[in-house]
């Protein structure tokens, strides 16, 4: 029976990474991409760890699964969003359809380097 | 029957060989993103879900071979790509904000 769960779980994991293989080649927009890589990818992640966690034979092994998924789902966010907001500062392109909000054009990414108006 | 130098049957058999058919699929993918992304941070972004994909499939082939030093190397690859991302991302700003007195 822990095999059977252990199996889908891992079934469903790699499931989750492969869309988010798909995401990273099928979207059109830096943004969008590491939307699709980094939730799902840490999704996949996730199961495929709770997987290998039903299946350890050792608390040491399963402490061990436990703390690359911890590290993993507090470093993921961080690290989308420093290359999000490196991407928006270096003026990476957005896609056609994308709507800005009335009265925050000037957050606008095309910003290619305007001088000292740096504020970070 | 044998999958990666290991002899694998049973539920659990057949789920870890078609993840890590699946797994190689979506590497594969990423790897062409890696290549042709227009811009720096495509290429960092599929940089990041490489590794994080590198990780999944350490803990997978620790599941086939039940050998627990495999986690040990995924920590560490994760601690590695975390560095590698925020260096990465440190880079794109510099690049970018290129003031005169900002050496």
């Amino acid at each position: 029976m822990t095999e059977w769960i252990a199996a889908g779980l891992i079934l469903l994991g790699s499931t989750f990474t492969l869309i988010a293989a798909l995401g990273i080649v099928r979207m059109q927009d830096v943004y969008l991409r590491m939307h699709a890589a980094t939730k799902t990818g840490t999704l996949g992640l996730g199961l495929i760890c709770s997987g290998a966690m039903v299946m350890a034979e050792s608390w040491t092994a399963r402490g061990e699964i436990a703390l690359i998924l911890v590290f993993m789902l507090v470093t993921a966010p961080i690290g989308a969003h420093l290359i999000g907001r490196a991407a928006f500062r270096a003026g990476v392109p957005f896609m056609d359809r994308t709507e800005i909000e009335p009265g925050c054009e000037q957050f606008r990414a095309p910003r290619q380097h305007s001088g000292n108006d740096e504020d970070a | 029957m044998i999958v990666l130098g290991l002899a694998l049957s049973g539920p659990l058999g057949w789920a870890i060989m078609i993840s890590v058919g699946m797994v190689s699929v979506a590497g594969a993918l990423i790897v062409w993103r890696l290549l042709s992304g227009p811009s720096v941070s495509d290429r960092v972004v599929a940089l990041d879900t490489l590794s994080l994909l590198l990780v999944s499939f350490l803990v997978i082939f620790s599941v086939a071979s039940d050998v627990d030093a495999y986690l040990d190397a995924a920590i560490v690859l994760s601690l590695v790509a975390f560095l590698g991302t925020v260096a990465f991302a440190r880079f794109i700003e510099r690049t970018v904000t290129e003031d005169p007195e900002d050496d």
